[in-house]
């Protein structure tokens, strides 16, 4: 998802019985779903575990805004690109509120910034993949965020309150993207064939990715019975996966385009769509840097981290002075 | 590694003469800035008339530890709450 293969202690789950007696009381508290908040007892595995999934969730908004903010200053009309500005500053909101979540358990934001752009801290790999035509910027909304919204809005109730917090904002802001995506191709599918077609093309190109987005099937996730049990995880890949499939199936059928997959087919006993085999190796490629767009993706957020450090730097030394200009003032009475 | 700019906590109030609510943190280097992210990270969607910024270093919080010599002695006040008391409905409205 937008953070994938979360390592957490990559050890069975403990029985209660097997925990010792704070860490008891923790996965009690947790158990009838109470919040944990920033000053509470954590083991330091789930605070790790935490700190691993929500800033690799706030890098993916905020490396997200890349493949979109590709297509800002050539959207057709004056409307179509104040609508997509609005949607860029969304996700660099969305890892804002991410960010100051994962600060809350001890991180700096600086670290988490310079894992990113030294390569030490991923992003999901869905970000890796170009945007090449306008239809991209709508199969993105109808998607990958759609996707994500599948993803979010359990997380909503998650065990950590401030996460469950930035969640639930984000949750509010995200079917506006969604939206504006699927509206977006309704429009190109009642134009001419040629916009009807690049509709085809883009989703064509956007839908396995988007389906891997869930990450590996459950019989691989080694990392996920402990995220369950922490309640920092609250559905397992496939379930969600397959939640996703079947939303997708009658929406592309509205617009009345295909889904890429010959195997995609209805199945009335388990009452979901069945659909073809995911290739993994492509997933696991592009997540280890091999995909289309990654070295342009972390160039991008680079190029951006180093030229701003004057900016940075300046703002804080004009600060620092004013600070200290204020201590030299004689006091008043 | 350059310095970071400090943690400050937003608080916003919303239209209906509701008071101030904590939406979130930022970081920025001064009150100024603070006030102008505050406004671009929490207010997109007219979610308030007002900002206030208040460095994260200077908020006093209580201890999980305390929570229940704080708040425990409450829940035996029930009386407190005017449902304990039972007035007969030929009164009238109280």
């Amino acid at each position: 998802m937008y953070a994938q293969m979360v390592k957490s202690t990559g050890q069975p789950v403990k029985t209660l019985d097997e925990m010792d007696p704070l860490e008891r009381a923790f996965q009690e508290r947790i158990n009838a779903n109470e919040m944990i908040e920033p000053k509470d007892f954590m083991p330091d595995s789930y605070r790790q575990t935490l700190i691993r999934q929500i800033s690799q969730h706030a890098n993916s908004e905020i490396v997200g805004q890349l493949p979109e903010g590709n297509w800002i200053t050539r959207a057709p009309t004056l409307e179509r690109k104040a609508i997509l500005l609005a949607k860029v500053q969304d996700e660099a909101g969305h890892g804002l509120y991410l960010y100051c979540a994962a600060e809350t358990l001890g991180i700096s934001r600086e670290e988490m910034s310079q894992k990113l752009v030294d390569g030490k801290a991923r992003y999901s790999s869905i970000f890796n993949y170009p945007t090449l035509t306008w239809a991209d910027i709508g199969a993105v909304g109808w998607l990958v965020d759609g996707a994500a919204i599948i993803n979010q809005v359990p997380l909503q109730r998650c065990s950590y309150g401030p996460y469950s917090r930035a969640m639930v904002r984000i949750c509010k802001e995200e079917s506006f993207h969604q939206r504006q995506g699927y509206a977006m191709l309704q429009t190109l599918c009642t134009g001419t064939d040629e916009q009807k077609a690049m509709v085809q093309d883009a989703v064509n190109r956007w839908w396995w990715p988007s389906i891997m987005m869930f990450g590996p099937p459950d019989q691989e996730s080694v990392h996920s019975a402990q995220s369950e049990a922490w309640k920092i995880k609250l559905y397992s890949n496939d379930e969600l996966r397959q939640k996703f499939v079947n939303q997708c199936v009658p929406q592309a059928d509205h617009l009345g385009i295909s889904l890429p997959d010959p195997d995609l087919k209805w199945n009335e006993e388990t009452g979901n769509y069945d659909f073809g085999e995911i290739n993994w190796d492509e997933f696991y490629s592009v997540l280890q840097g091999n995909g289309p767009c990654n070295n342009e993706r972390l160039g991008a957020r680079r190029k951006a981290w180093e030229d701003g450090r004057w900016f940075r730097d300046g703002l804080a030394a004009h600060q620092a002075k004013q600070d200290d200009a204020a201590r030299k003032m004689p006091k008043v009475a | 590694m350059s310095k970071e700019w400090p943690l400050w906590e937003i608080f916003v109030r919303g239209q209906h003469g509701l008071s101030h609510r904590h939406v979130g943190s930022l970081h920025a280097p001064d009150a100024e800035l603070a006030i102008k992210n505050a406004r671009d990270v929490y207010t997109r969607r007219r979610e308030g008339l007002s900002i206030w910024a208040v460095r994260s270093r200077d908020v006093v919080a209580s201890a999980p530890l305390d929570r229940g010599k704080l708040f425990d002695p409450a829940n035996s006040k029930i009386y407190r709450h005017p449902e304990f008391f039972s007035i007969p409905e030929e009164v009238g409205p109280m």
